[in-house]
């Protein structure tokens, strides 16, 4: 905790929070509400909602970092507001909430994240099996190269931290983004996915892989401790093989 | 699959312009001994197949690789439509060719 929060807490002190009201027009409104010992963002987002404006709109569901809907813009860096608390973050008592950038504002501090998934379509994320109801189950080595491969990914929970800490996100409207490409370098190292070079081009065409910087903001800030930047490499290695040595 | 293409073409130019630019600087080093005059220098470059050779190459590689970045920079920071920025990209190239190759030209020629 750090020093201002606590002796906040201590003293029974409060928080100075400004929370963005309105869509893509609107304003902060500044609300105080009691500072305590082992809050988190979402708490005091809750706090403001309960007892300031009950007209808040916020999104959450599961409060345990599982569900990743609660990502929002907390002091200028996303972050899953139920995994982050508020004596890591305030500065001096005082804390700034917004929604995800690179996304529409719908209202308050919940954007749309219908683009977010666009992306993850447009990226080839689409799973294509060829399996029925009658197969066994596939059999996937857990150790196999391709498989530890996804592993880079396969957790992901879509919540778009990445997807609004990345810079070329906000730059190039057309580029895919992190997590989309990060679904389609697990998708192509399903041994189940029948669709792979589809998927693979399409990683690789307009918007795709080619326009990363690689400076890893999207690594750095994924509440998860998935690395998009290692994927989208992966990406490109897999397409220039691809491209020089035939496809297998 | 132009983005693709593309990406191959920058990354391989880059990997060709390293040891481009070296032995460039090697020779800025050597052909200013013995006088800076531009007379000077010309006779000392003017004829040389090699050199014309070396610099063509140099020319073509950088005129494939500076547009490919040109062109990124120009979609990340400015709002032109996807068209016009591969015209500009397009153009950029073609200018560094004529304006390079007629370099060589005068140098070397
Ligand atoms: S590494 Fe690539 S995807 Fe990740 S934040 Fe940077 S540009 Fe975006
Ligand atoms: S890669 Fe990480 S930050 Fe990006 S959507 Fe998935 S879980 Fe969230
Ligand atoms: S509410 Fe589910 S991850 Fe935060």
């Amino acid at each position: 905790m750090s020093d201002a929060a606590s002796d906040a807490a201590n003293k029974g002190g409060e928080l100075t929070v400004r929370v963005w009201r309105g869509a893509e027009v609107g304003a902060f409104a500044t609300y105080l509400v009691p500072a305590r010992a082992n809050q988190t963002v979402l708490d005091v987002v809750t706090e403001i909602q309960r007892y300031h404006a009950p007209d808040l709109a916020y999104r959450f569901a599961c409060r345990v970092g599982v569900c990743g809907s609660c990502a929002m813009t907390v002091n200028g860096v996303p972050r899953w507001t139920c995994r982050t608390h508020v004596s890591r973050v305030a500065k001096a008592g005082a804390l700034t909430v917004e929604p995800l950038r690179n996304l529409p504002r719908i209202r308050d501090l919940a954007c749309d994240m219908a683009p977010f998934f666009d992306k993850w379509k447009a990226a080839g994320g689409r799973f294509e099996g060829g399996a029925t109801r009658a197969d066994l189950p596939a059999a996937v080595d857990p150790a196999s190269p391709k498989r530890r491969a996804a592993d880079a990914g396969i957790e992901c929970i879509n919540c778009a931290v990445c997807h609004a800490a990345c810079d070329v996100v906000a730059w190039d409207a057309e580029y895919l983004g992190p997590a989309a490409l990060l679904r389609a370098w697990t998708l192509v190292n399903d041994e189940r996915h029948l669709a792979r070079r589809a998927t693979l081009d399409r990683a690789m065409g307009p918007g795709g892989c080619a326009s990363c910087h690689t400076q890893g903001s999207c690594m750095a800030h994924c509440p998860v401790g998935l690395s998009p930047t290692e994927g989208i490499a992966g990406l490109k290695r897999m397409s220039l093989a691809a491209m020089f040595l035939g496809d297998r | 699959m132009m983005e693709r293409r593309l990406f191959v073409l920058q990354r391989l130019t880059a990997l060709a312009l390293a040891p481009l630019v070296l032995v460039h600087l090697g020779l800025v080093l050597v052909a200013v001994r013995g006088g800076l005059t531009a007379a000077e220098i010309l006779s000392r470059t003017q004829g040389s197949v090699g050199w014309a050779l070396f610099y063509g190459l140099f020319v073509v590689v950088v005129a494939i690789h500076a547009p490919i970045g040109v062109r990124n920079v120009l979609r990340e920071w400015t709002g032109l439509a996807r068209g016009a920025v591969d015209w500009l990209a397009l153009g950029f190239g073609l200018l560094l060719l004529g304006v390079g190759l007629r370099a060589v030209w005068a140098v070397v020629g």
